[in-house]
């Protein structure tokens, strides 16, 4: 007892004290654990923001997501097979072993033979056929076929050392032997799936991060993230809850931090099926004879019956804005003249009617109820909007472990889920409009196995267009295409928002991930 | 007793045989792994390399004994998500979990046996009453609810008691304890109360149910008639006849604790077992799934043993050698 | 409570009426008793009582999402306790969802009472080969925990609340059989049952006009604890995203949902379903304890 009066005295002295010296420590809470510190281990987004607090890439992404100079100062094109990068000079890892050429070099070839990766980064470095080090502080990578992405897919891919790391197991990553790298940070402690704790690099090249010490806590329950923030125990949580958005807005102690994400909620359908559709059936409960929802006006009626301001206004609590396509305006390929499908709720009817369903038909709506923010609640809200316009609609939520892979064999007529674009709208093509093709490596998450050839041959032009301006108006005009087409029917666009006390500043991230170098002291008077 | 010891042992055996089959079919059940570990960009060659590298390509009876050759070489397998020894993981939280677990069973006993005893003795008066009706509380609300409940309450309002995590440790044989520094205590108090509640309830009312039974025994009656002074009477006589439905319950329920601490661990960022486990199943992290279950299978069948002998010498009216078929 | 100074019976004495004559002297378990039959008679007649009918999604309206208690709806209803998220009206939502609730947890609590007593019986009864075989398998399944039991048969089954009563019913029984089992090896050397065997009266006769009424009293006071823990648990379920669907939610799924919004101050969407739970098991509780003291043999003189 007398010790925590102690404490809190101390505390409190702290606090009185010049301002700076209570700022030297930083208290994070995120909602999703890091697994691992082995960088190449496991594409997962929580384990990429703590590789991005210890390690560096060749190009790095801003607050924006747009492609900056981090280890590489500068890259292009010299043929269009070759991508040369210039690297940073004086660089050293946290060992004080020198950055090199070869470094980099080691770095591609480790990627894609990390034992035992449950998911890999290989692909980011498939396209690469040679690795040329023309000097010590410079690189060409020889690509098959001329490439565009290829710096885009090089700011997944942290630095390792040849030297620190020429025993790479995952493991001495995980234990701290191994997290050494040339990032903001330094690894003190790896407390698994509870916490890290980090201490400034001070031979950092880049910009100084504010905090000396940072202790990087993994709370996963909303409720408890806030309460814990709240409570003071931390001063900076990510994925607020929207649930609690409107009490902390008007908490004088806390403030947000938010911007709009680059991740798209969907509803996907089922094109895959001419016949009936497992969860679609007369309002009898017989199935249909044929897929209603290979019908384009029938795909349309759907999506304008959804009131999305209404969504984002309701369910999302503000936390969202509603969308007609998967990037937000000022991305790279953002279509600027597609809108959010306007709320036509009577357009809605006729269109069904003259499809020949002017009574509607049954539907059930799948979705998970613990991934996205508020999913149960969308499905449900969703379900109320096609049922007005006589589509009944019946709504299931499953753990999203069962609902992915249910999805996944194309078991659904109907679901709600997301997607995190790159800032690049090849990304989401390639993946959830491209045909379902294993020799393209394509429509990996078309789980309603939409397929439009000329979307296709559209797609394989741009991935190896070199001049960027010519590759964003071909990109917009596929999008427009899949998008008029209602390949799926887009819902709305997440807000990333992060809380933290008065005197800590957050800087919002676009890419979700929550990294310590965002945060900074509030300026002080 | 050797005998009997011996044979409760081989029965275990075969339970646990029993439970990996069980366990090993189960896990298989829930969902596909590499659909939730992969990136959502993988292609298929990347899905099938993931698939090969997880050992999953297998059917599911190869998997099982390439599974039972390496547990019967001490090895259950390696995380999907860690990549290190699900048993090396385990046991790396288990010392969390156990301290919470011990924590709640003392909380559970000084609070609820005091208070059983007091309602058994004076069943009619109106403190009794209101422990009985406060103690159906325990078991009807949701572990979740009052975890949360309590973290507003103390944490945020009162600013008490720091709402998550698990505080300062001290090193003692290798592990870090909490239990061992003020700080640590302090983080622990309202995870290891929130595990009690169920427990003091359960602890209140069987010795309630035990006292008022043994009250009417002969005995009991006896004692008192002999002129026993009430205090001997209660320690001696009865509390020895209510200790055994009080251990047998607790012993099962320390295993259940152990198990069930999955909601608090998880509503306290409380980094033991039952987080781990939770994290393990949403992400089907097949091998620790596993190594858990057979984990704890193994404890439940240490402790049934155990309070099976307890259980013996307590009450030598049980004759657990059974006569023979 | 016990003051049952043997009341004058003047007509023929049936077990049953002694029974509800010394029920009947506790005045709190009959006020009990009421307030259940109330509650059963609300959850079973909840489409005559309940202004909206809380599963149709086409009369739910987000836009009267998380209305005040006493507010107006859209639809002209008045919202005596506020609406969820959804725009479903709590009042309807808790009456229906009393429903599923008692569904799960009487339903699940009588079925695994009944398996776990006649196994647990006859484990006792029988001992030997028979004991071993059915207490090896009580071990199993006890050490099995409950939540990871449950999710793994709801992800086998599927949500509904058919499944969440067998998952439960499947996690729960194996207590009743060990409690049983414990009170019966004790019960079976008593000098009764040596008189009953010696009469060589048949083993069923034994076992459920003899034994049985012996072993009842722990029976009820698990039960009744078990038909809290099994909507609690139903509950639990919820708040990790199995149990009951969402378009037909429990007393306990209502509370997940609504807990969210406690920190925003909307504290009806979780309180209300919550003092339902609560008075619902404290009825059932009470209920519970008057009598096992009137079931209790050794508790009479």
């Amino acid at each position: 007892m007398k010790r925590t009066i102690r404490l809190a005295a101390a505390a409190v002295a702290a606090i009185l004290a010049a301002g700076g010296a209570a700022a030297q420590n930083l208290t994070m809470a995120v909602g999703a654990p890091v697994t691992s510190l082995d960088p190449h281990f496991h594409q997962l987004s929580p384990n990429n923001a703590a590789a991005q607090m210890i390690f560096s890439r060749l190009v790095g992404t801003d607050a924006q997501s747009r492609m900056v100079p981090d280890l590489a100062e500068s890259w292009r094109a010299v043929e269009p097979t070759v991508w040369e990068f210039r690297l940073r000079r004086g660089v050293r890892f946290h060992n004080g072993s020198d950055f090199t050429a070869e470094d980099v070099a080691f770095t591609i070839e480790r990627v894609p033979n990390v034992p035992n990766s449950p998911s890999s980064f290989a692909g980011f470095v498939r396209p690469i056929s040679r690795i040329e080090v023309v000097d010590s502080h410079t690189l060409r990578l020889h690509t098959r076929s001329p490439y565009p992405l290829l710096p885009l897919d090089l700011s997944n891919i942290y630095i390792l050392d040849r030297e620190t790391h020429a025993n790479p197991q995952t493991e001495l990553f995980n234990n701290g032997t191994l997290a050494i790298g040339t990032g903001p940070f330094r690894l003190i402690r790896h407390a698994m799936g509870d916490r890290l704790e980090l201490e400034r690099n001070d031979s950092y090249y880049g910009e100084a991060p504010a905090f000396a010490r940072v202790n990087y806590r993994m709370i996963t329950n909303d409720s408890a993230r806030t309460a814990a923030l709240l409570a003071g125990d931390v001063d900076v949580i990510d994925q607020v809850p929207t649930a609690d958005l409107a009490r902390l807005r008007r908490d004088p102690r806390i403030q947000l931090a938010e911007v709009t994400g680059l991740r798209l909620i969907f509803i996907g359908l089922d094109h895959m099926r001419d016949g009936p559709s497992p969860f679609i059936t007369d309002h009898e409960g017989r199935p249909l004879e044929r897929n209603p929802l290979k019908d384009l006006r029938v795909r349309q009626a759907l999506s304008i019956a959804i009131d999305r301001e209404a969504l984002t206004s309701r369910v999302m609590e503000g936390s969202a804005t509603p969308a007609g396509q998967f990037l937000p305006p000022g991305v790279f390929s953002h279509v600027p003249d597609l809108p959010p499908p306007p709320f036509d709720p009577d357009r809605a009817r006729r269109l069904l009617a003259e499809a020949g369903y002017p009574n509607g038909f049954r539907i059930t709506l799948h979705g998970p109820n613990d991934r996205y923010p508020n999913d149960a609640r969308l499905i449900q809200a969703i379900g109320q909007m096609w049922t007005r316009i006589g589509v009944r609609t019946a709504v299931e939520a499953q753990t999203w472990t069962t609902f992915i892979a249910r999805a996944g064999r194309q078991e659904f007529s109907s679901f709600l889920i997301g997607w995190g674009s790159n800032p690049d709208g090849s990304h989401p093509l390639r993946n959830i409009i491209a045909c379902f093709n294993r020799d393209r490596g394509w429509g990996n998450s078309n789980r309603g196995r939409y397929c439009n050839e000329e979307i296709d041959r559209g797609l394989i032009a741009a991935m190896s267009e070199l001049d960027e301006a010519a590759r964003e108006r071909q990109l917009q005009d596929l999008q427009r295409r899949a998008f008029q087409d209602v390949a799926i029917i887009p819902i709305h666009i997440q807000t990333n928002i992060w809380a933290s006390r008065r005197g800590f500043v957050v800087e919002p991230r676009t890419d979700e991930q929550t990294v310590a170098q965002s945060v900074r002291p509030a300026a002080m008077r | 007793m050797a005998l009997y010891l011996l044979r409760r042992v081989m029965q275990s055996v075969f339970v646990l045989v029993a439970m990996s089959i069980l366990v090993f079919i189960g896990v298989f059940a829930v969902g596909d792994p590499v659909e939730i570990l992969i990136s959502p960009d993988a292609d298929q060659e990347e899905k099938e390399r993931a698939i090969r590298a997880l050992g999953l390509d297998l059917p599911l009876w190869q998997q099982y004994f390439v599974f039972l050759e390496r547990a019967l070489q001490g090895d259950l397998g390696r995380s999907f998500v860690f990549n290190e020894p699900a048993i090396q993981l385990i046991l790396q939280r288990m010392p969390a979990t156990l301290e919470l677990a011990f924590g709640s069973m003392v909380i559970a006993v000084l609070i609820g046996l005091p208070l059983g005893l007091y309602a058994g003795l004076k069943p009619d008066s109106p403190v009794s009453k209101t422990i009985m009706a406060g103690s159906i509380l325990g078991f009807s609300l949701p572990t979740f609810w009052v975890g949360l409940m309590l973290i507003m309450v103390f944490a945020v309002q009162l600013g008490w008691l720091p709402s998550t995590g698990r505080g300062e440790t001290v090193e003692v044989l290798g592990v870090g304890w909490s239990f061992l520094t003020a700080n640590g205590l302090s983080h622990m108090l309202m995870p290891a109360f929130n595990l009690a509640l169920f427990k003091i309830s359960l602890v209140i009312r069987l010795t309630r149910a035990g006292v008022r039974e043994t009250m009417l025994m002969d005995y009991v009656k006896f004692a008192r008639a002999k002129g026993l002074s009430p205090a001997r009477v209660t320690f001696v006589h009865i509390f020895k006849n209510i200790l055994i439905p009080v251990v047998t319950v607790l012993g099962l329920e320390l295993g259940g604790t152990i198990a069930f601490s999955v909601v608090t661990e998880t509503i306290f960022a409380w980094p033991g077992m039952g987080k781990l486990i939770i994290d393990s199943i949403n992400v089907l992290d097949r091998p620790v799934m596993v190594a858990y279950l057979m984990m704890i299978v193994v404890m439940f069948v240490l402790i049934n043993l155990i309070v099976d002998i307890i259980y013996t010498l307590l009450d030598p009216r049980v004759r657990l050698e059974a006569k023979p078929a | 409570m016990s003051t049952t100074t043997a009341a004058p019976a003047p007509r023929v004495e049936t077990p049953f009426r002694r029974f509800v004559a010394e029920f009947a002297a506790s005045k709190v378990a009959v006020a009990a008793f009421f307030v259940f039959v109330l509650i059963a008679l609300v959850a079973i007649f909840a489409p005559w009582i309940a202004p909206q009918n809380p599963y149709d999604l086409a009369v739910l309206d987000i836009m009267d999402g998380r209305l005040e208690p006493g507010s107006v709806g859209g639809s002209g209803i008045v919202h005596w306790l506020g609406t969820d998220d959804q725009g479903r009206d709590m009042l309807s939502g808790i009456i229906y969802g009393l429903r599923i609730s008692l569904l799960v947890g009487v339903g699940s609590a009588v079925i695994a009472a009944i398996v776990g007593a006649v196994l647990g019986m006859l484990a006792a009864y029988a001992g030997g080969r028979t004991d071993s075989i059915i207490m090896r398998i009580v071990d199993l399944q006890l050490s099995f925990p409950a939540i990871l039991a449950a999710l793994m048969i709801l992800a086998f089954l599927g949500k509904g609340i058919l499944n969440v009563v067998i998952a439960i019913v499947v996690v729960e029984w194996a207590y009743y059989a060990r409690t049983v089992r414990g009170s019966a090896l004790v019960e079976r050397n008593r000098e009764y049952m040596e008189a009953a065997r010696c009469l060589a009266l048949p083993s069923h006769i034994i076992l459920f006009r003899h034994l049985l009424p012996n072993c009842l009293p722990p029976l009820i006071v698990i039960g009744t604890m078990q038909i809290a823990r099994a909507i609690a648990l139903e509950a639990t379920l919820s708040f990790l995203g199995l149990g009951v669907p969402i378009t037909e939610p429990s007393l306990g799924l209502l509370i997940a949902n609504g807990f969210e919004y406690m920190l925003s101050g909307k504290y009806w969407i979780s309180f209300y379903p919550g003092i339902a739970l609560l008075i619902t098991i404290i009825a059932i509780n009470l209920m519970g304890d008057q009598m096992r003291d009137v079931l209790n043999p050794r508790l009479k003189k």
